[in-house]
């Protein structure tokens, strides 16, 4: 079976801060890979690139066999980069849900979740409205469906999120870090509506500091530091027993 | 475009100490009046914070008006209107003082939403460390209000001379009626405007990039 | 009765100039709104330098330049190149474009205050960046933005006296003939300005709400 996604020979530099020196890898469909790392790794840079919201320097990202990102050269042409509306289509095929969330305050939850429907994939508004409501029942914010972002909790506004990305009927989901800007006690109502989509046998690539999450959920873990890929295997493999000496001392500082 | 240009060339000698002298009555009245308004809108502001409920009210009823009021209508009424019943004065103290009492209230305004800016925290902090309420606004809050309002008072300035021009119409030499002047004389109105525009753009554009370095955050 | 009888007489002068007044508030701030709210999508959005350059320019060149000197080169300036506008046409123009580069700013500054986060949750989702700016951003901005346009439309209303000065039939325009034919200075001038603070108070009133509703007034 071929991957779903791949990556090989992901870079990303800032100026002259090569932040990504190289990553590969691949998400066969309904895997699900936990990305973690310290802090400045480059987890959200690598994450981001998926979907080009950040422009990688070289690579080559494929989703179902497809380049993303990139247009190939025409005759004697180099290859070149897509521009945000060319782009669309394709971002469309990935569901992302952000640390911050950003829903768009002006939207009712509803309309938040309705309204790439209507707009990308140009269904009708009854429809788009159905399926919103279902996405909604998913993350069980049926009952705040009219309610504004506003005035919603941390963990509910952020399953709103993940509601939304769900109704692009993606065929990947990328989390970064989607519950590390909540309150303690809304990190499981998150979590839990993560676990039950990861059961539904969604592919997903997760970004994420809750190691035990990530050792019970994700098929596998990819450990990134210093811009590089340092260990990848089985999530029990890696978190419970560490081969390197980077990811035991990675894993035992955040256990404390 | 040779046209367009070759008054300049032929009178731009003539012009331009007529100019310079102009823009030095459209500052020096900008300036006085802006003295002036921050004298006014000073009070204005202690009005508006008063525990006293009338003077809340007078505050808030002279706000209503200047800003319900174009300063032309102001203006008109100080120099033609009032001498109607006895008061009189001359054109440049009219102007002066339309201007002032019209920009009062933006000056108000400006101190008062930077004193808003102040987070309630720095007053108590104050407080607790044994300030009286006097010594907390002079030496914690105060500085903190001026360095919020540096910005928007400029802009507030740069507002004020631009609307001096209106001192034109209340027969105030300054610029825009130096100009009428000029026009009629060399019977160049295009040319001589355009001058007179960039006489106000030399002044006021200074000072809008000042504020905008100021801007805080 | 009889000491009410001169006010009458002048009000009713004054209010034939009243629909004038309503007439170049409106169309100006229709053209500043239009022509501004282009602009800042233009300064905002558009990758050419040379673009942001020349709205710059536009802006710092109207918003540093009384609008007397504006309404004169557009009124005695551009009739001595042969181009003759009429002086509601001059009016009009001239209160527009000054009026664009304040909206074009007010505008702008609603776009600045969004979070990046906000374009990119929607160029996520699939949006183009034209959905984006139009379904996303746009909404949002405005909200931020009308308290700011509600105080610009007021300060129009009241800077629209100052086309009297190319004789425009407006307001200030029959105070000053009336002037002429009357002693009554004061009282005309007065009535003129409360006739002013009468057509100021609904949008006065109105920005107030505003402010409450989108919670700049606590
Ligand atoms: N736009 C940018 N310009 C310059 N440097 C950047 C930019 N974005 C990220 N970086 C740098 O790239 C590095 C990786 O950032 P990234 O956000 O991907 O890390 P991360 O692994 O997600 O960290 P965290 O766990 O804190 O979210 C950091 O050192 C960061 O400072
Ligand atoms: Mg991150």
């Amino acid at each position: 079976m071929t991957a779903l996604l791949s990556v090989t020979g992901l870079r990303k530099s800032y100026g002259s801060v090569e932040v990504l020196k190289g990553i590969d890898f691949e998400v066969k469909a309904g895997e699900k890979i936990a990305l973690i790392g310290p802090s400045g790794s480059g987890k959200s840079t690598c994450l981001r690139c998926m979907n080009f919201l950040e422009k990688p320097s070289a690579g080559d990202i494929r989703l179902d066999g497809e380049r993303v990102g990139v247009r190939p050269g025409g005759r004697g042409d180099s290859e070149r980069i897509m521009s945000d509306r060319q782009l669309a289509p394709q971002r469309a095929q990935m569901g992302m849900v952000f640390q911050l969330f950003h829903l768009w305050p002006h939207l009712s939850v509803l309309e938040n979740v309705a309204i790439a429907a209507r707009k990308v994939r140009r269904l009708s508004a009854v429809e788009a409205r159905d399926l919103a409501m279902e996405m909604l029942a998913k993350v069980h914010m049926s009952h705040r469906a009219s309610a504004s972002p506003l005035e919603l909790s941390g963990g509910q506004q952020q399953r709103v999120a993940i509601a939304r990305a769900l109704s692009q009927k993606p065929k990947l989901m990328l989390f970064d870090e989607p519950t590390s800007a909540l309150d303690p006690e809304l990190v499981h109502e998150v979590l839990k509506v993560i676990e039950e989509l990861a059961a539904e046998g969604r592919t997903m690539l997760l970004v994420t500091h809750e190691i035990a999450f990530a050792r019970d959920v994700a098929d596998r873990v990819m450990f990134l530091d210093g811009g590089v890929i340092v260990e990848e295997g089985l999530a029990r493999d890696v978190i419970t027993t560490p081969r390197e000496p980077r990811t035991q001392a990675f894993l035992k500082q955040i256990r404390h | 475009m040779i046209n367009f240009f070759q008054p300049y060339a032929e009178y731009g000698g003539e012009w331009l100490p007529v100019l310079l002298d102009a823009m030095l009555k459209t500052t020096l009245l900008s300036i006085s009046a802006f003295a002036l308004a921050v004298v006014f809108g000073l009070l204005l502001w202690f009005c508006q914070a008063s525990s006293a409920p009338s003077l809340r009210h007078f505050a808030s009823l002279y706000v209503t008006v200047v800003r319900g009021v174009p300063l032309l209508a102001v203006l008109f009424l100080l120099y033609f209107g009032l001498p109607g019943i006895g008061v009189t004065f001359d054109a440049f103290t009219a102007a002066m003082l339309g201007l002032a009492l019209c920009f009062a209230a933006q000056v108000a305004e400006v101190f008062r939403a930077g004193m808003m800016a102040i987070p309630k925290g720095q007053r108590e902090a104050a407080l607790a460390v044994g300030f009286t309420p006097g010594q907390c606004f002079a030496f914690i809050i105060l500085p903190q209000v001026v360095r919020v309002v540096l910005s928007p008072m400029i802009v507030t300035f740069v507002s004020l001379l631009k609307d001096s021009s209106l001192a034109s119409l209340i027969t105030v030499d300054e610029l825009v009626l130096t100009g009428r002047a000029m026009a009629t004389e060399y019977f160049l109105p295009l040319q001589i405007y355009i001058a007179v525009g960039l006489c106000y753009f030399l002044v006021a554009w200074p000072f809008s990039l000042l504020s905008r370095r100021l801007a805080v955050r | 009765m009889n000491s009410l009888d001169p006010f009458l007489i002048i009000l009713q002068g004054l209010l034939r100039g009243a629909g004038i007044t309503a007439v170049v508030t409106f169309s100006a701030l229709a053209l500043g709104l239009a022509l501004g709210f282009a602009l800042s999508l233009f300064r905002q959005f558009s990758p050419s330098k040379l673009l942001h350059g020349l709205i710059d320019v536009y802006v710092e060149f109207f918003r540093n330049i009384p609008a007397l000197s504006h309404l004169f080169i557009l009124y005695f300036g551009l009739a001595s190149l042969g181009f003759r506008l009429s002086s509601m046409g001059a009016a009009i123009l001239g209160l527009g474009l000054i009026g664009a580069a304040v909206t074009c700013d007010i505008f702008r500054s609603g776009f600045k205050s969004l979070s990046p986060g906000q374009t990119e949750a929607a160029l996520a989702t699939g949006f183009t960046p034209l959905q984006t700016i139009f379904t996303i951003l746009t909404p949002q901005a405005m909200r931020i933005a009308l308290p700011s346009l509600g105080n610009f439309a007021v300060q129009l209303l009241k800077d629209t006296s100052v086309v009297s000065a190319i004789a425009a039939p407006e307001i200030m325009f029959y105070a000053r003939s009336m002037v002429t034919s009357s002693f009554q200075t004061t009282l005309i001038y007065a009535t003129a300005a409360g006739l002013y603070l009468v057509m100021s108070l609904p949008l006065m009133q109105a920005v107030r709400m505003l402010e409450i509703r989108y919670g700049r007034v606590k």
